[in-house]
């Protein structure tokens, strides 16, 4: 599965509120597409009509920190963000992203040397990042088997439905 | 081994170590009116799941917007009814009160559990030793339906506290004092696991405020070792230990934080973040339009008995509105039949039913622009309460209530000597 798209890059402590507000929440029980329009306003406005499908936010430390809301990862995958890397994740968020299938990448040189409009190139099965716009590469450890099935698939209820079980029936657990 | 650890090491029979991504069964699960209405989607859209086939022990919450303030809450609320009764997953209605507060004092967590929540709060259940970590709402629905869910053991770092707290200091500036230390992300894929001398001092109710603020820090997890105050408390309440964790190990700890209590001082976090903390003398010139006593944080019996204390034959400042919610069907009885309820409303508070409302600017207390709260929660970011050009200053119940009498942050230890 590789993800190739321009970067977006954000800083550090980007929250679960600046993804999506609270306020907009009891929009969503009727449909989540309404709210895609306010996705990251207040970081980037009209941040849903500038990007593109595989675009990768870059973000610094403790992405997507705060509240337990999914629909923050999940309105960064319906506006076509292909993967979020960063320093670090909340870790809700990043179950979350998981859960939903979106990639979600730990990365320690990426997140400091990549900047807006930059090409960004993920292999999420070998776990290699790639900045194409300045020639660097960092590799990153590979997601555990079950964990990438999730992705691959699109998400754990998207497999659910494929494979009628979850992906760790022949777990490791 | 770390607590965490030896409880999901004895789930599934064999050693665990922080790192290992492990498939565990869940021993209990729960959403709340903010996370339900996507569990239900997840369950019924794209799962397409039939009916009746919810684990025994999934539950329901309607506490942020409680009783319902609008139309929209009302239909959430009415959509859970539904699909609790359709999926059998237990309900707790409108009045029950905060499910981080419900789980524990029904019973339905116990020491020993692996407990999932769809809320970022579920830590501070781990003050009576269970596992417990927050999720989204994909993940209670897989727990509710399939009874499972993948986790990732968390590095532990252990808290040590030292000392006794001196009066007018609570466990609520142990916790501001640690987050002031450690900073909002400083726990960020780290558990706290707290021990020392002072626990012997703190209830289950100041212990659960030790928990509820590790999330602030980051922190996926927290948890406190059953001791003899826990054991005293379940024999009291007729529960038993879920499941047993012979272990006393101190071995396998990533970090260690001391914390000497016996020379804190009342605190408070200035807006616009938990971590920045400060004693109560640098803020009292702040003037204040509310205070709120109540939450997940703050809410429980020995909170409101405090505040009856300072407020007992004392005014709440003209022009001020200081509100008091129970976290708790169970802790409003409690408190009422203690005359609490009474002292409180003679000093002018007004009591709200068990609700997180003003706690996330949901209702019943909302912020206009400008106006500066003193609240018991656990969240000051700019809009929480309210208005984005509203603050607020987190505290103790007793430097709430000192500050309701003063119409400004003060200090509570004058009137508790
Ligand atoms: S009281 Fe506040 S922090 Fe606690 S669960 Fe409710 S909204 Fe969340």
């Amino acid at each position: 599965m590789i993800i190739r798209g321009k970067c977006w890059k954000l800083g550090d402590n980007i929250s679960t509120d600046h993804i999506i507000s609270g306020k907009y929440k009891f929009e969503a029980i009727n449909d989540i597409n309404k709210m895609a329009v306010h996705v990251l306003e207040e970081v980037i406005p009209d941040f849903y009509k500038l990007v593109s499908r595989g675009d990768v936010i870059v973000g610094g430390r403790n992405f997507g920190k705060g509240s337990s809301r999914e629909q923050a990862p999940r309105l960064l995958k319906l506006v076509g963000i292909g993967a979020v890397v960063a320093k670090s994740f909340a870790h809700i968020f990043y179950r979350n992203a998981v859960n939903i299938g979106l990639p979600v990448v730990v990365a320690k040189t990426i997140p400091d040397i990549s900047e807006t409009g930059d090409v960004i190139e993920i292999n999420i099965a070998s776990g290699v990042i790639r900045n194409v716009s300045r020639g660097v590469e960092e590799r990153v450890s590979p997601y555990p088997r079950e964990i990438l099935e999730v992705l691959v698939n699109g998400g754990i209820t998207e497999y659910i439905k494929r494979y009628g079980g979850l992906p760790w029936s022949r777990s490791i657990g | 081994m770390a607590l965490i650890n030896a409880i999901v090491s004895k789930a599934l029979g064999k050693p665990v170590s922080p790192g290992d991504i492990v498939v565990v069964d869940i021993d209990a699960v729960y959403a709340q009116d903010g996370t339900a209405p996507l569990v239900i989607d997840v369950v019924e859209k794209e799962l397409g799941l039939k009916k009746k086939i919810a684990i025994d022990k999934a539950y329901f919450f309607i506490d942020h917007s409680s009783p319902a303030p609008h139309v929209a809450a009302a239909t959430v609320h009415k959509e859970m009814r539904r699909f609790a009764k359709e999926y059998g997953v237990k309900l707790f209605d409108v009045g029950y009160g905060i499910s981080h507060q419900v789980v524990v004092e029904e019973g339905l967590v116990r020491p020993g559990m692996i407990a999932v929540g769809a809320d970022s709060h579920t830590p501070t259940i781990g003050a009576i030793g269970v596992y417990a970590t927050g999720v989204g709402s994909t993940d209670a629905a897989i727990a509710m339906m399939f009874g499972k869910l993948w986790l990732k053991i968390p590095e532990t770092v252990k808290v040590i506290l030292y000392g006794s707290l001196p009066v007018g200091v609570m466990s609520k500036d142990i916790a501001l004092y640690l987050v002031g230390e450690v900073k909002t992300d400083g726990m960020l894929g780290k558990a706290a696991e707290f021990r020392g001398s002072t626990l012997k001092e703190l209830s289950i109710d100041s212990r659960m405020t030790l928990t509820n603020m590790c999330t602030e820090m980051s922190a996926e997890s927290a948890i406190i070792p059953v001791d003899d105050v826990a054991r005293r408390w379940l024999v009291e309440r007729g529960y038993e230990i879920f499941r047993n964790i012979n272990w006393n190990d101190e071995e396998g700890y990533v970090d260690e934080i001391p914390v000497e209590v016996s020379k804190l001082e009342p605190l408070v976090a200035a807006p616009p973040d938990v971590d920045n903390v400060k004693s109560v003398d640098e803020v009292s010139n702040n003037e204040v339009d509310q205070v709120f006593i109540g939450s997940c944080t703050n809410g429980r019996l020995e909170d409101i008995e405090v505040a009856a204390r300072i407020l007992h034959n004392k005014r709440v400042k003209e022009g001020v509105r200081c509100i008091v919610a129970p976290a708790s069907r169970r802790i409003y009885v409690e408190v009422l039949n203690r005359g609490y309820i009474d002292i409180l409303i003679e000093a002018g508070c007004v009591i709200a039913p068990p609700t997180c409302g003003p706690c996330v600017g949901a209702h019943m207390g909302l912020l206009a622009a400008g106006e500066i709260a003193v609240a018991t929660t656990n969240r000051n970011f700019p809009g929480r309460m309210g208005h984005r050009e509203s603050k607020v200053y987190l505290a103790s119940p007793a430097v709430a209530a000192a500050s309701a009498i003063e119409g400004r942050v003060a200090d509570p230890r004058k009137y508790l000597s």
